[in-house]
């Protein structure tokens, strides 16, 4: 009589325990399924479907929307300059952003009102930041141009968005000061994570301040660098409401990002959902490829 | 892909069941069954006034015209429509999402230039027949009309107007020794006028402006200038663009030339649209082709001149641009819509509500009402918007050809202004491509 009881009993336990695993992580599991399985497996038909904004699924036309997508007359344009962006951004952003972590490190009067100057832009939306540095830009009403005339920088008026280099440089100081203060805080609390007693055991050893930041700071906070690099390519290659805000992707679409094109097409003029939905793959596989490369690379150097 | 087929099929089964619907109902017209289904037709000439609530959509631009009429239309009716006002920049997308999942709203409007694409697309029901009724139709704005149609039914009337007038700036036109009742009536005129405000000097005020870097401004005030000059912009059919004619030619050299002499605002050039009208409100601009619609607000700060587009020798010409409405495909009220646009296009709405407040009037014959009559500048808006040089440019892929950000009439006029090249008929032939696919 025991025997049989026995193993029934304890099917029983584990089986309640599956069970209550199950339930805790159907919730999750729904919320994923239903927010991003889904609507991906929903792109991926758009991307291989004949689907217009207005008239909807009209049937398979694969591959047609993926060689009208790399063939459209601004894909590649579009795709060189929102590397060239995402380069300049990550490398100057990530480099203030040390330098600022580094500045309002040390404890001294001036340092709780320096961290809430940098991080108060954090706070504003990145459209609203964009529409602020619109107004700021703008030949007639903004007031830097003006300021830089006065201070003799330049003599006549300045046009922040006139010229292809003129309009990324204005964007990448938008973005500069928009996030600085997000990836200093990162980079704040990594740094403050170091023990001073490395710091004090290398300046007994004669280490000099350089020498402390190469060997001890640097490879103290690679973790949370390279977090910060992966968030802000993974952002900057997904740059929209910047430049929508303030170029449209002019001059003479010279700043024209993806994301911004797969807009175009789903929205203003093509009307295309299937092609916008196959550009949206191609940047989702050309996000996950430099995603796995990036954590590859890192989890290698950590070894 | 199971779930997509079995929606489509869902909804070939209520496409058939609708037009069952309606043939049932148009054969009981006579004895006037009422019901669910009702067509277009079925409450007569002037629609139905059951009580129904009918909902509308605009984009925001219109808003205030929008809010007049639907408050004018609910205070005196026993049907309500309920507005929704959406943001510019939302509305195509917001209307494609509903056409999709068959959500849109009984009466939605959109940027008549968009109208021939929307039509194509079914996103509105046939009125042919409820318009030719009508006793003033022949007086209906004909650009509208005329984008609206498609295989020779009507689908769209017009809702709210918009036109391109040359204005001008009276007092800095003083100042500068010009007539300043007299605004320029050929293109050189225009080009002169502009040089001499420049040749002011005055701080911060510029001969003319325009949206440099915003296909929709340009085509809104450079076309008619093409069509003032006897030539046109598109071919019939609206698949070949003839912005490569002489007369174009002369318009692109004329705004080169102004240009050049630094007599547009340098701000032009990376102008998007969002600020295009903000400097002549101001008073830092002698002379540019702007929205007639604007006047109202353009009193307020500046003594302001207005007169017809002027082409290469003379002419006169507008863009009647503007939002067209109809009835969607969607709607359960059709009855009741089509008694919300008979209403739109009386009197009592043109005059008392649209007239009354500055608007311009979708019908030749009130050009001359007794709102208008006070200024005699309306009075010439309104004439320009009913004569027949007066234009609706009609193709289907028109936004993505001209509107949209980087689209290849962009590309073109900045070559032609800016760049200094020589690209035109290979510009030209990029927008051919669009508009021919």
């Amino acid at each position: 009589m025991t025997q049989p009881v026995t193993p029934r009993r304890r099917l029983g336990l584990s089986g309640r325990r599956r069970l209550t695993g199950w339930a805790y992580a159907t919730p999750t599991a729904a919320f994923v399924f239903v927010f991003f399985v889904l609507p991906l497996l929903l792109v991926t038909q758009m991307s291989v479907s004949d689907w217009g904004l207005f008239n909807g699924d009209q049937g398979i036309n694969a591959p047609h929307n993926f060689s009208a997508a790399v063939g459209q007359r601004l894909f590649w344009p579009a795709v060189r300059f929102t590397v060239e962006y995402t380069v300049v951004t990550t490398v100057i952003l990530i480099g203030c952003a040390l330098g600022l972590a580094l500045l309002v490190q040390e404890s001294t009067r001036w340092t709780g009102f320096l961290r809430t100057a940098i991080l108060v832009p954090s706070a504003l939306g990145l459209a609203s930041a964009s529409l602020l540095f619109y107004a700021l830009y703008s030949p007639d009403s903004g007031p830097l141009g003006r300021v830089m005339r006065d201070l003799g920088i330049t003599s006549g008026p300045v046009s922040f968005l006139g010229t292809p280099g003129h309009a990324l440089w204005s964007t990448v100081a938008l973005i500069v000061w928009r996030y600085a203060g997000f990836y200093m805080l990162l980079l704040l609390v990594a740094l403050q994570g170091i023990s001073a007693d490395v710091y004090e055991a290398a300046e007994i050893d004669g280490a000099g301040r350089w020498k402390r930041f190469g060997h001890i700071t640097l490879p103290l906070i690679r973790p949370t660098l390279a977090l910060c690099t992966i968030l802000c390519v993974t952002g900057s290659l997904l740059a929209f409401d910047q430049f929508y805000i303030l170029t449209k992707g002019g001059p003479d679409n010279s700043t024209l990002t993806i994301v911004q094109l797969i807009y175009n097409a789903a929205f203003q003029g093509r009307n295309d959902l299937g092609l916008a939905a196959a550009l949206s793959i191609i940047v989702l596989v050309a996000l996950l490829v430099l995603n796995i490369g990036q954590f590859r690379w890192l989890r290698g150097r950590e070894d | 892909m199971i779930t997509k087929r079995s929606r489509s099929q869902r909804r070939r089964h209520s496409l058939v069941a609708l037009v069952a619907v309606a043939a049932v109902s148009l054969a009981a017209c006579s004895s006037g069954s009422g019901g669910k289904g009702q067509t277009v037709a079925q409450g007569g000439i002037n629609g139905t006034d059951d009580g129904a609530s009918l909902t509308l959509w605009t984009r925001a631009p219109l808003e205030l015209q929008a809010n007049l009429l639907v408050k004018a239309y609910n205070a005196a009716h026993k049907n309500q429509v309920k507005l929704t006002i959406v943001p510019n920049d939302d509305y195509v997308s917001k209307v494609g999402a509903a056409a999709g999942s068959g959500g849109l709203p009984d009466l939605f409007a959109s940027d008549i230039v968009y109208a021939p694409n929307w039509v194509r697309a079914g996103l509105w029901q046939d009125l042919t027949s409820q318009i030719s009724k009508l006793p003033f139709a022949g007086q209906i704005n004909k650009g509208h009309l005329d984008a609206g149609t498609y295989q020779g039914k009507q689908y769209v009337l017009p809702f709210v107007l918009d036109l391109s007038v040359m204005m001008w700036n009276k007092t800095l036109y003083k100042e500068a020794g010009l007539d300043p009742d007299k605004g320029p009536t050929t293109l050189a005129d225009f080009v002169k006028q502009a040089k001499a405000i420049q040749a002011q000097h005055k701080p911060g005020v510029y001969g003319t402006y325009f949206g440099g870097n915003c296909g929709g401004c340009d085509v809104f005030t450079w076309f008619p200038m093409i069509w003032a000059s006897g030539q046109e912009v598109l071919s019939s059919d609206g698949t070949r663009s003839l912005l490569d004619s002489a007369a174009a030619k002369q318009v692109y050299s004329a705004w080169k030339d102004l240009w050049s002499a630094g007599a547009v605002d340098p701000a032009s050039k990376d102008e998007t649209g969002a600020t295009w009208v903000g400097p002549f409100q101001q008073g830092k601009i002698g002379v540019m082709p702007y929205p007639a619609s604007l006047l109202p607000t353009v009193n307020k700060t500046v003594d302001a001149g207005v007169a017809a587009i002027p082409g290469v020798d003379g002419g006169a010409s507008t863009f009647v641009g503007g939002d067209g409405i109809g009835v969607s495909k969607d709607s359960k009220h059709e009855a009741q819509a089509w008694n919300f646009l008979a209403w739109l296009m009386s009197a009592d709405a043109q005059v008392n509500v649209l007239a009354a407040n500055d608007s311009i009037v979708s019908r030749g014959d009130l050009a001359n009402n007794q709102y208008a009559v006070k200024d005699p500048r309306v009075v010439a808006i309104n004439k320009v918007a009913a004569s027949p040089d007066s234009k609706t440019p009609i193709a289907v892929d028109f936004q993505q050809a001209f509107n949209a950000p980087g689209s290849p009439w962009v590309t073109l006029l900045r070559d032609q202004v800016f760049n200094g090249k020589d690209n035109l008929s290979q510009d030209n032939s990029a927008i051919n491509s669009v508009l021919s696919q």
